[in-house]
C-alpha cells in the first residue's frame, strides 16, 4: 500500500546496493527517456519550495498587521490631552479665569450698591467689609474667596450676567464656578460646573477631522482623571473604553484591514499555488513512475525469453519473480516519493539557509547549531533502527522458515513425535524475532518525537539569541518571528532528505538486482540465419554426429556420441532418475547448443536453423504437465491461431479426453486451477491435445510414469501411441512395452549415454540396461 | 481484532495503562507548550522586557519540550514492548494451534494459507497494533484536551475548525471509499502478474518449444497494463493528500488570523490582547485538532487491511481438532505389531459420498502388506487412518489389539515408521533428518545403518560433509530419489513396530526400489509393512495385496492369486506390463 506519503519519518531498513554510484547512474540513465518530464516536476517542487519559503514572512506580516490593533497609540492620547487641557493649563487658566467671570468690583458698583434701595444695610456692609479685606489681602485667589461670603444682592451686580465669545454666563455660573475654583481639590469637578462655563473651558474643536464636543472633552477630563498615577495597561486600557467615541477612535490602535486584506489574498493565492504546484509534481513523478516501473517489467518479461535454458538452471523462479514485482516496485514507489522531496527539501533547505544569512547571520549559526546538534543524536538513532531493523528481517527469517517447514512436513512431524522439538526451535526463534522486534520498533520510533524536540529546541534558541540581540538594537523583533519560521523550513527538509535517501539506497539495491537480470547475457543472435526448413518438407531423418555437450564447459557428460533415426522410428531414451534423459531433449530442440559434432535434420544442421525454426519442427510432451490458469480451451489451443472448436473437439476425442472435458461443469470453458478436479493422467492428455494440435513432424515425448491412475494411464498411452503414428519420435520411456518395441535404445546414465541398440542386442550384451530391465522381474524385494 | 487482544497479558494491560498514564502527560506537556511559546513570543515583543525572563520562559517550554519526548520515548519502548510481545504469543499460539489440527483441518485451509497466516497476518497485527496504540490513545486524548481548551475562546474559530475536520474527514471518507477497494484489486493483478510471470518461467521449455514467446509477452503486457493503471490511479488519488493536506492547515491557519483581525478590531481595547493571545493558543491547538483527526483517519485507512489480517487468525483459532486424544500410554495387550480394520468406513463431514466402505481386513506381526488401486480408490486415505490424521467414520481401526483412538497419540507414534508420498525434509543435517523426533535417538551407528539399508549409503558419502551434510529446506538440494530414501531411512532409524510407506518408492528407479526392499525386508523381519503403491512390480511380492476401487475392498490376497479372481488388479498390471511378462513370471 502506498498511503501515507511522507506523513513523519517512517525509517525502514533497507538493503544497501554493492555499488551506489553505479546503481544510481543506471538508474538515471534508464531514465533518459522521461528526462522532461522529470526536469519539469523537480522545477515545480523547486517553486513549491520557494512559495512555502514565502508564505511565512508574509503570514507573520499579518500578525504583525493585526498586533498593531493591540497597543494604544501614546503620541496620539498626548496630542488629543494637550488639545482638550489646553485651556486649563495653569496659564491659560490665569487669563481665561477673570475674563469669564468680568468681575466689576470698581466705582460705579460701589455706587451703585451704596445707594440701592434695595439692598439692605447690612447686605452693604458686608460690602464695605469686603472691600476692606481686600485691601488688606489683595489678589484673584482671595477675591474670588471673599466673594463667595457676599449676599446674593451683591454678587448680582458685581458678577453680572456677561458675555463671553457669545457664550452668555450668568450669575449663578460664575457663583458655582467660583465655588468650584475654592474647593479644595486636586483635580476639579467638571460634571458639576456650569455648561456655560465647560463651553468656554472647553471649546469644540476639530481633532484630525472629527468634532470633538465639550461634552466628550469634559467626559475624556472625567475618566482621565480617574487614573491613579501608578496605573496599569489593563486599568488604563479598560478607562479607554470608557472615553466618548469620538476621541477613542481618535486614540484607538487601528488594525488596517486594507492590509489585512491584502495579505490574505496574497497568501490564499501562494496557498492555492503551491498545492497546485506540488500536486502537479506529485503527478508528473507518478505517472513516470509507473511508466517507468511498467517499462521494466516488460523488459524483465521479454528478458526471460530470450536468455538461455542454462540461466534457469542456476536461479530459482522466486529470484526473478521477486524481481518483476518487489524489486520493480520499490524502484517504482522511491521514484514516486524520493526524488521530488530530495529536490524540493534541498531547495527549501538551501532556501531557508540563504534567507537565514541574508537576514542575521548570528542568528543564522544559531539556527543552524541547534538543529544540528539534534541530527547527530537522530543520526545514531538510525544507525542502531537500521541495524535492528535487519537483525529483525534476518530472526524473522529464520523462524517463516521454521514455520514453513513444520507445516508442511506436519504429518512427519506428528507421527515422529518431534513436535516437542518443534516447538522448543520455535519459542528459540521467536524470542529472538521478539528481541530485535522490540528494539528495532522502538529506535525507528524515537525519530519522530525527537524530531519534534529538535523544532522545539531551535524555537526556544532563536527566541533567546533573538531577545539578547533585540535589546541591543542589533535586530527587530521581525526578525526574529522570521527566523521561527526558517528553524521549521530548516529541520524539516533534513529529516526528509535523510529517509528518501534511505528509500533510494534501497531502489538503487533493487535497480542493481533489475539491470543484473535485465543485463544478463542472452542467447546468441540469429537474425543472420537466413535458411528455413519448412515443416512440411521434413522427411524425419535425425542424425546426432559425434555430439560432446556438458552444461558446465569443463564438465563433458556427453563424449562423441553418434546415432541415427530414420522416418517413423521410434527411440526410447532409458535410465534411472536424474540420468539426464532431459540433455537429450535439450539438444534436439536447440535449448542448448551441442560443444562438438552436430546433429542434422534431414542432413541440415540445426545449427544453421533459428532456434524457433527448429521449435517448429517438433512436438514435445513432457512428463511435467504445464498447465496454466485459464480454460481448458484456451490450454489446448495455447498459442496455435485459427483452430476452430471442430478441430479442437475432434482431437480432444482422439486423445480421448473429450468425455472428461464434458463432464465439467463448463465444458471447454472450464477453468483450470490449483484444485483437484483435474488429476495428473488428465492433465497429461491435456498437454498431448496441446501437442497433437501443433501437429509437428517430429516427437518428443515424456511418458506418465507413477501418480497416474491405472484407467488414465491407458487412456495416455493409446493417446501417445495414436500421436506417434509415422512420425520420428523420441521417447523417455518407462514402459517396458515401449522399450522393447524401439528401434533403438539409448541407455543413460550420470548424464551419459553409456550404451545404446535395440533392445535384444543390450540384453545380449548384459550391460547396464540389461540389469536395469531384469531388476523388474527377478524375484525380488519383499519376500 | 477484538478477540485476538486477548492475547495481550497482563504485563502488556499494566504497559498499556501506564502508557495511557504517560501519554496523558505527553499531551498536556504539548499543550502547554503553546503557552510558553506565546508567553516567550509576547515577552520578545513588548519592549523592556528582561532577558532573564525570557531565558526562564524558554527553559520552561524547553522543559515541556523534554518532558514530552521523555514520555513519548518510555511510551515508544512499552509500546513497542506490547507489540513485539504480543505477536510473540499470538504467533505461538497459533503454532501450537495449527499443530494440533488434524488432516482434515488443515486440506481446508490448506498448507501455504497457515504459513502466511502464522507469519505475515500476525506482523500485520503487529504492525497495527503498535500504530494502533500510539495513535489511538494520543489522538482522542489531544481532540479533546484541547478542545476543552479552545471551545470557549470564540465560536467563529470553533465553527471554522470543525469546518476543516469535516472538509477533511469527508475527503478522507470518499479516498477510503475510492482507493482502498482498489488496494484489493491491485493485490489481485499483483499476484496475476506473478502467475503469468511464474507461469511463463515453470513451462520454459514449452513456451519455447510452441515458439509461443509472443504469446507469453502478450499475456503479460496484458496484466501489465491493467496494474499500471490501476495503480497510476490509487497513487495519482493518494497523492491529493498531502497537498490537501496542507492546503487545509494553511487556510486553517490564516483563517483564525483573519476572524481573530475582526474580532480585535470590534473589541474593547481591555479585550484585544487577551484576544490576540487566544489567537495564537487557538491556531496552534487547532492544527493539533485537526493532525489527531488526521493520525485517526489513518488508523482506519489501516484497519481494514489488519481486520482481514485478524479474521484469517481467527479463523485458525476457532477450528478445533476433532482428533481428541486417547489415554492409554503404555502396553496393555500382549498383540505387538498387529493391524485390524473392522467394518471401517470413512467420509469426510460434509462429503455425500463415502471414500472408504466397509473395509474389512487383518495383518498379523510381520506381514507385508501392500494396498494398490487407482487415483482416488482411497488408499492413501485408508492408511492414514492408522496414525488417526482422521477418524474413521463408522467401523474401528484396532492396533495392537486396541482401538487407536483409545491410544495417547504419542504412544500410537512411537509404534509407527510412517513415509509420506512426498518426502519431507527438513533444514538440517542428514544426521538430524534420519534421526528426526523422539523415539529415534540411537547414535551414530544406527543413523548409519539405516542410510545404508535406505539406499542412500553413497550419495551420501559422496557428499561433501557426508553425514553432517547440510540440507536446505525442503531437500532443494537433493533430488526427488535422494529424498525419499532420506525419509525412508529417518523411518528405519526409529524401528517402529509398523512401517508404512505412503506411496514412497514412486521417485526410485526400479532397480533401487527393488534393492531397498531387499535390505529392508531382512532388516525388518519382525516388523509389520504396509505400502501404498501404483506401481505393480513394488508390490508383487507382498504377503498380502489389498486392491482398492473406490473406496471398496475388490480383493485381498497374492500377486498371483488375484491375477485370476481379481479383474480390477488385472488390469492394473495388464496395464503395466506386457502380456508376455506376466506370463513369464
Amino acid at each position: 500500500m502506498n498511503n501515507g506519503r511522507k506523513h513523519g519519518p517512517q525509517i525502514v531498513g533497507v538493503e544497501k546496493p554493492k555499488d551506489l554510484k553505479m546503481a544510481l547512474k543506471k538508474l538515471f540513465k534508464s531514465l533518459n527517456k522521461y528526462k522532461n518530464k522529470i526536469f519539469v516536476a523537480l522545477l515545480l517542487a523547486v517553486f513549491g519550495s520557494i512559495l512555502t519559503l514565502i508564505a511565512p514572512n508574509k503570514l507573520s506580516d499579518l500578525v504583525d498587521e493585526i498586533s498593531k490593533g493591540l497597543f494604544l497609540n501614546k503620541e496620539k492620547l498626548e496630542i488629543v490631552t494637550k488639545e482638550i487641557t489646553s485651556n486649563i493649563s495653569e496659564d491659560s487658566f490665569k487669563i481665561i479665569v477673570p475674563e469669564i467671570l468680568d468681575l466689576k468690583i470698581d466705582q460705579t458698583s460701589t455706587y451703585k450698591i451704596l445707594n440701592s434701595n434695595i439692598i439692605n444695610q447690612n447686605d452693604k456692609d458686608k460690602y464695605m467689609d469686603f472691600l476692606n479685606k481686600l485691601k488688606v489681602s489683595n489678589g484673584l485667589q482671595y477675591t474670588l474667596k471673599y466673594i463667595l461670603e457676599l449676599p446674593t444682592s451683591i454678587t448680582n451686580i458685581i458678577l453680572p450676567i456677561s458675555n463671553y465669545n457669545g457664550i452668555e454666563i450668568n450669575t449663578e455660573d460664575k457663583i458655582l464656578f467660583i465655588n468650584i475654583m475654592n474647593e479644595d481639590k486636586e483635580s476639579i469637578d467638571l460634571k458639576s460646573m456650569p455648561n456655560s462655563i465647560n463651553k468656554i473651558l472647553f471649546p469644540e474643536s476639530i481633532i484630525e477631522n472629527r468634532v470633538i464636543t465639550t461634552k466628550d472633552k469634559v467626559s475624556f477630563i472625567s475618566v482621565m482623571s480617574s487614573i491613579d498615577e501608578e496605573y496599569n495597561v489593563n486599568e488604563l486600557y479598560s478607562n479607554i473604553d470608557k472615553l466618548p467615541i469620538n476621541i477613542k477612535e481618535i486614540i484607538e490602535p487601528k488594525i488596517n484591514l486594507d492590509i489585512v486584506k491584502y495579505i490574505t489574498v496574497f497568501l490564499i493565492i501562494v496557498y492555492l499555488l503551491n498545492s497546485i504546484f506540488s500536486y502537479t509534481g506529485y503527478f508528473i513523478m507518478t505517472t513516470v513512475a509507473n511508466r517507468y516501473a511498467k517499462g521494466l517489467r516488460t523488459k524483465i518479461s521479454n528478458k526471460i525469453n530470450k536468455l538461455p535454458l542454462k540461466y534457469f538452471d542456476n536461479n530459482t523462479t522466486g529470484d526473478v519473480l521477486s524481481r518483476v514485482t518487489n524489486d520493480v516496485d520499490m524502484i517504482s514507489q522511491s521514484l514516486n516519493q524520493s526524488l521530488d522531496t530530495i529536490v524540493s527539501s534541498a531547495a527549501l533547505l538551501f532556501g531557508s539557509l540563504i534567507m537565514m544569512f541574508y537576514t542575521n547571520w548570528i542568528m543564522a549559526i544559531t539556527a543552524i547549531i541547534s538543529s544540528l546538534f539534534g541530527f547527530v543524536f537522530m543520526a545514531i538513532v538510525l544507525k542502531k533502527s537500521q541495524k535492528y531493523f535487519f537483525q529483525r528481517q534476518e530472526n524473522l527469517g529464520k523462524l517463516n522458515g521454521h514455520i514453513e517447514e513444520i507445516y508442511s512436513g506436519l504429518n512427519v512431524v506428528k507421527v515422529y513425535n518431534g513436535v516437542e522439538d518443534s516447538n522448543k526451535q520455535f519459542d528459540l526463534f521467536n524470542k529472538e524475532v521478539y528481541e530485535t522486534s522490540r528494539k528495532s520498533q522502538f529506535f525507528s520510533g524515537l525519530m519522530q518525537p525527537m524530531m519534534i524536540f529538535i523544532g522545539n529546541f531551535g524555537y526556544v534558541a532563536v527566541c533567546i539569541v533573538g531577545a539578547l540581540l533585540t535589546m541591543n538594537d542589533v535586530i527587530s523583533f521581525g526578525v526574529i518571528v522570521a527566523f521561527i519560521m526558517y528553524v521549521r523550513l530548516f529541520t524539516q527538509p533534513m529529516a526528509r532528505i535523510a529517509q528518501a535517501l534511505t528509500t533510494l539506497q534501497g531502489a538503487a539495491a533493487s535497480t542493481e538486482r533489475v539491470f543484473e537480470f535485465v543485463d544478463e547475457k542472452e542467447m546468441i543472435d540469429e537474425s543472420n540465419i537466413k535458411k528455413i526448413l519448412k515443416r512440411k518438407d521434413v522427411e524425419g531423418n535425425i542424425e546426432f554426429e559425434n555430439v560432446s555437450f556438458g552444461y558446465e564447459e569443463d564438465k563433458t557428460i556427453i563424449k562423441d556420441f553418434s546415432a541415427k533415426a530414420l522416418p517413423g522410428q521410434k527411440i526410447a531414451i532409458v535410465g534411472p532418475t536424474g540420468a539426464g534423459k532431459t540433455t537429450m531433449v535439450n539438444l534436439l530442440m536447440k535449448f542448448y547448443d551441442v560443444n562438438n559434432g552436430d546433429i542434422k535434420i534431414d542432413g541440415k544442421s540445426i545449427k544453421e536453423l533459428k532456434r524457433e525454426n527448429v521449435h517448429s519442427l517438433f512436438t514435445m510432451v513432457l512428463q511435467d504437465t504445464w498447465l496454466f490458469n485459464g480454460t481448458i480451451k484456451e490450454n489446448i489451443i495455447y498459442n496455435h491461431k485459427d483452430v476452430d472448436d471442430e478441430t479442437l473437439q475432434k482431437i480432444c476425442e482422439t486423445v480421448g479426453i473429450d468425455h472428461f472435458i464434458k463432464t465439467l461443469p463448463n465444458g471447454y470453458d472450464s477453468l483450470i486451477s490449483d484444485n483437484d478436479s483435474v488429476s495428473a493422467g488428465q492433465r497429461q492428455l491435456l498437454t498431448i491435445a496441446r501437442g497433437m494440435i501443433n501437429n509437428a513432424p517430429l516427437l518428443i515425448l515424456d511418458e506418465a510414469t507413477s501418480n497416474v491412475d491405472t484407467r488414465t494411464e491407458e487412456l495416455v498411452q493409446k493417446a501417445m501411441d495414436k500421436i506417434t503414428e509415422g512420425k520420428t519420435s523420441f521417447i523417455i520411456a518407462h514402459r517396458l512395452s515401449t522399450i522393447k518395441n524401439a528401434d533403438l535404445i539409448l541407455v543413460m546414465k550420470d548424464g551419459n549415454i553409456i550404451e545404446q541398440g535395440k533392445h535384444k542386442d543390450l540384453i545380449n550384451k548384459n550391460g547396464f540396461y540389461a540389469e536395469l530391465y531384469n531388476s523388474q522381474f527377478t524375484k525380488q524385494g519383499i519376500n | 481484532m477484538i478477540k485476538l487482544i486477548k492475547n495481550l497479558s497482563k504485563r502488556d494491560w499494566i504497559f498499556i495503562f501506564i502508557s495511557i498514564g504517560l501519554i496523558v502527560v505527553q499531551v498536556w506537556l504539548d499543550l502547554k507548550m503553546p503557552d510558553y511559546m506565546s508567553e516567550v513570543t509576547k515577552l520578545v515583543q513588548t519592549e523592556g522586557s528582561k532577558i532573564e525572563e525570557i531565558i526562564v520562559q524558554g527553559i520552561y517550554m524547553l522543559l515541556c519540550a523534554l518532558g514530552s519526548l521523555l514520555a513519548a520515548i518510555v511510551v515508544g519502548y512499552l509500546i513497542s514492548n506490547i507489540g513485539a510481545s504480543f505477536s510473540m504469543r499470538t504467533r505461538k499460539k497459533l503454532f501450537n494451534k495449527v499443530e494440533s489440527l488434524g488432516m482434515e483441518e488443515i486440506k481446508l485451509f490448506k498448507t501455504s494459507s497457515l504459513i502466511t497466516r502464522t507469519t505475515n497476518d500476525i506482523t500485520n497485527i503487529e504492525m497495527f497494533v503498535i500504530m494502533g496504540l500510539q495513535l489511538l490513545i494520543k489522538s482522542p486524548i489531544t481532540v479533546i484536551w484541547a478542545v476543552t481548551k479552545i471551545l470557549n475562546k470564540s465560536w467563529q474559530w470553533s465553527a471554522l475548525t470543525a469546518g476543516i475536520v469535516v472538509i477533511l474527514l469527508i475527503f478522507i471518507g470518499i479516498m477510503i471509499m475510492l482507493v482502498i477497494p482498489k488496494f484489493k484489486i491491485i493485490q489481485k493483478l499483483i499476484d496475476k502478474l506473478n502467475e503469468v510471470t511464474r507461469e511463463n518461467l515453470t513451462g520454459i521449455r514449452v513456451v519455447r518449444a510452441f515458439n509461443a514467446e509472443d504469446y507469453q509477452e502478450k499475456k503479460f503486457e496484458v496484466v501489465n497494463n491493467d496494474l499500471t493503471k490501476l495503480q497510476m490511479f490509487t497513487q495519482r488519488m493518494m497523492s491529493i493528500m498531502q497537498p490537501l493536506m496542507f492546503l487545509l492547515m494553511y487556510f486553517l491557519t490564516l483563517f483564525i488570523y483573519v476572524i481573530g483581525a475582526n474580532l480585535i478590531k470590534d473589541a474593547l481595547m481591555v479585550d484585544r490582547l487577551n484576544i490576540f493571545g487566544d489567537m495564537i493558543v487557538f491556531s496552534s491547538y487547532a492544527i493539533q485538532v485537526i493532525m489527531s483527526f488526521l493520525m485517526l483517519a489513518f488508523v482506519f485507512i489501516f484497519l481494514p487491511r489488519a481486520q482481514v489480517s485478524a479474521k484469517r487468525i481467527n479463523e485458525v483459532f476457532n477450528t478445533h481438532s476433532k482428533i481428541i486424544d486417547g489415554k492409554i500410554d503404555k502396553s496393555v495387550t500382549k498383540e505387538k505389531g498387529t493391524i485390524e480394520f473392522k467394518n471401517v468406513s470413512f467420509k469426510y463431514p460434509d462429503a455425500e459420498e463415502y471414500l472408504l466402505k466397509n473395509i474389512s481386513f487383518k495383518i498379523n506381526k510381520g506381514e507385508t502388506v501392500a494396498f494398490i488401486g487407482s487415483t482416488g480408490s482411497g488408499k492413501s486415505t485408508l492408511i492414514n487412518l492408522i496414525p488417526r490424521f482422521y477418524d474413521a467414520t463408522d467401523g474401528e481401526v484396532i492396533v495392537d489389539g486396541l482401538n487407536v483412538k483409545e491410544y495417547n497419540s504419542k504412544f500410537l507414534y512411537n509404534k509407527l515408521g510412517y513415509v509420506t508420498q512426498k518426502a519431507v525434509i527438513f533444514n538440517g543435517s542428514v544426521s538430524y533428518n534420519v534421526n528426526y523426533g523422539d523415539n529415534g535417538k540411537k547414535g551414530k551407528k544406527a543413523i548409519k545403518e539405516a542410510i545404508k539399508i535406505a539406499q542412500a549409503e553413497d550419495f551420501v558419502l559422496k557428499m561433501e560433509d557426508k553425514y553432517d551434510y547440510h540440507l536446505a529446506a525442503n531437500g532443494t538440494n537433493l533430488s526427488g530419489g535422494q529424498k525419499q530414501r532420506i525419509s525412508i531411512a529417518r523411518a528405519i532409524a526409529r524401528n517402529p513396530e509398523i512401517y508404512i510407506f505412503d506411496d514412497s518408492f514412486s521417485a526410485l528407479d526400479y532397480k533401487t526400489d527393488s534393492i531397498l526392499r531387499k535390505e529392508l525386508k531382512k532388516y525388518t523381519k519382525e516388523s509389520t509393512n504396509l505400502i501404498v503403491a501404483t506401481r505393480i512390480g513394488t508390490i508383487m511380492d507382498a504377503d498380502k495385496i489389498i486392491v482398492l476401487d473406490k473406496g471398496e475392498c475388490v480383493g485381498i490376497g497374492t500377486h498371483k492369486e488375484l491375477l485370476n479372481s481379481c479383474k480390477v488388479y488385472k488390469e492394473i498390471a495388464l496395464s503395466q506390463l506386457s502380456k508376455e511378462e506376466l506370463e513369464n513370471e
